[in-house]
């Protein structure tokens, strides 16, 4: 029989592991939604710009842009995970541990967050970059303060779904002793039969999700001016 | 003005899926003038407008604005060049996440003008179509009519010499339209802004343009001067629809 007491019992004895679970998760996560932004951002909005019609149309550019964005998106990541080894060996000098983990995670991050961008930019009508070159406005211009102020709501919206599916990544990190509380909850709950530290487990990860959701709509909708 | 030397321009690749938009025409318009554009839909009305500040470039022919040879342009002195030229659209295209005075603002801030001269700039064009109350709404709380004033006003930020206008009145009811045609033709009183309007709607020329050009199949066919209707026989109100549909004795029935 499931007894919640027998849980909270394990995750108070567990207490500190949890907390350095956790803090390795956001770690791991926190560095894949840097590279989303940093990298997956202007990734997105490359394969938004060299698509036919728009102002950088270049077929071999925007071939090559998805090309290795599908690649990267069709491993399955744990197998990205071990393919990455040496790469991540020569950026971090180890392939173990939650820094060399966040390598292939960021990764995947950037192209994961580059398809949202791509999305939420193709949303925005097309009169307001011809309004923007009627008034001589420059490519950079055009990017920022018009195609991205008008998608910004898709923007952040895509970010949230993108990071949900990082948190999801990051559980399977224990290949790579990256920690996390994924990995926390398989090694301690899964492993050891010790259900119902795993299912508090999940209940705290269903928490987190749900907050990072919920920030992310409420962000969003208070940037959407639109309606 | 404006002149265009036997413009071209096709769209598509093949040879067999080419369109001629617009074939080798050569039109003038003239300083302080409202000149109209008018055709059916397809007829190559607003690839014409967009030769003439080179949104579009031609396949042949020249584009002559105010003396200066703009074919010969590069990009970035073509982006100098368009600051000359407003431009306002049928579906407006303001930007939905900024405010009514954002948007007039975002011509200033690509040119670079500081903040404090901006916010001057800004009230001054929004009270000239006479916006000024709404200068912290959202586009989203502003009526058709009231988003092309917008338009109007971001257009004139620069204080351009030339407004192209792309059907302004196509997505507005009468009454609207006849105040949109009311700002345009103050602007250009006023202003003195040459102002060229590419439009399906015959009631549009005839109330307020000087030179007309038809354009059928991509070729501009007819080319006139006109006396522009008197302002005061327009529709002012729904009112008059009925007055207007059956004439005078509709009234009778009241």
């Amino acid at each position: 029989m499931f007894d919640i007491s027998v849980m909270l019992d394990s995750m108070i004895q567990y207490e500190a592991e949890i907390r350095k679970a956790i803090g390795q998760t956001f770690f791991m996560v926190g560095i894949s939604v840097a590279a989303a932004i940093l990298c997956g951002l202007p990734v997105g909005t490359l394969l938004f710009l060299c698509r036919k019609g728009q102002i950088y149309e270049n077929h071999t550019w925007s071939w090559v842009l998805n090309s290795l964005v599908n690649i990267i998106r069709s491993f399955p990541f744990l197998l990205l995970v071990v393919f990455m080894i040496p790469l991540t060996r020569m950026i971090v000098g180890t392939a173990i541990g939650t820094l060399a983990a966040s390598i292939p995670l960021a990764v995947v991050a950037i192209a994961i967050y580059a398809r949202q961008v791509e999305q939420a930019l193709l949303d925005v009508p097309r009169g307001v970059i011809e309004a923007a070159r009627s008034m001589g406005a420059s490519k950079l211009e055009m990017i920022v303060k018009f195609l991205y102020v008008e998608a910004r709501s898709g923007l952040v919206l895509g970010l949230t779904t993108s990071t949900i599916s990082f948190i999801s990544y990051s559980t399977v990190m224990g290949i790579v002793g990256g920690g996390g509380i994924g990995d926390f909850a398989i090694r301690y709950g899964y492993q050891r039969f010790e259900t119902e530290l795993m299912t508090g487990v999940i209940l705290l990860m269903i928490v987190l999700v749900q907050g990072i959701q919920y920030a992310g709509t409420t962000i969003s909708r208070m940037l959407d001016k639109r309606s | 003005m404006i002149s265009l030397h036997e413009v071209s321009k096709s769209y598509g690749q093949q040879r067999n899926d080419r369109l001629a938009a617009v074939q080798g025409v050569t039109l003038a318009v003239e300083e302080g003038s409202i000149h109209g554009i008018i055709g059916p839909s397809g007829a190559g009305k607003s690839t014409l407008l967009r030769l003439m500040n080179m949104l579009e470039a031609p396949d042949a022919g020249r584009v002559i604005v105010a003396g200066q040879d703009w074919t010969g342009m590069s990009e970035t002195e073509l982006r100098q060049a368009r600051r000359s030229i407003g431009m306002i659209f049928q579906q407006f295209n303001l930007l939905q996440n900024r405010t009514v005075s954002g948007n007039v603002s975002v011509p200033l801030e690509l040119t670079g003008l500081p903040r404090r001269q901006r916010a001057e700039r800004v009230s001054e064009c929004l009270k000239f179509v006479g916006l000024s109350d709404k200068a912290e709404e959202y586009p989203a709380a502003l009526s058709g009519g009231q988003k092309q004033r917008v338009a109007i006003a971001r257009a004139l930020a620069n204080q351009p010499k030339v407004l192209l206008c792309d059907e302004p009145t196509s997505s507005l009811d009468p009454k609207t339209t006849h105040d949109i045609l009311g700002v345009l033709r103050h602007v250009n009183e006023t202003l003195g802004v040459t102002i060229v309007i590419v439009t399906h709607e015959m009631d549009v020329v005839a109330q307020i343009c000087q030179q007309v050009s038809v354009m059928e199949d991509g070729l501009l066919t007819d080319n006139f001067a006109l006396q522009p209707r008197n302002q005061t026989a327009a529709i002012p109100s729904p009112k008059s629809y009925r007055e207007q549909l059956l004439g005078t004795e509709g009234l009778s029935d009241v």
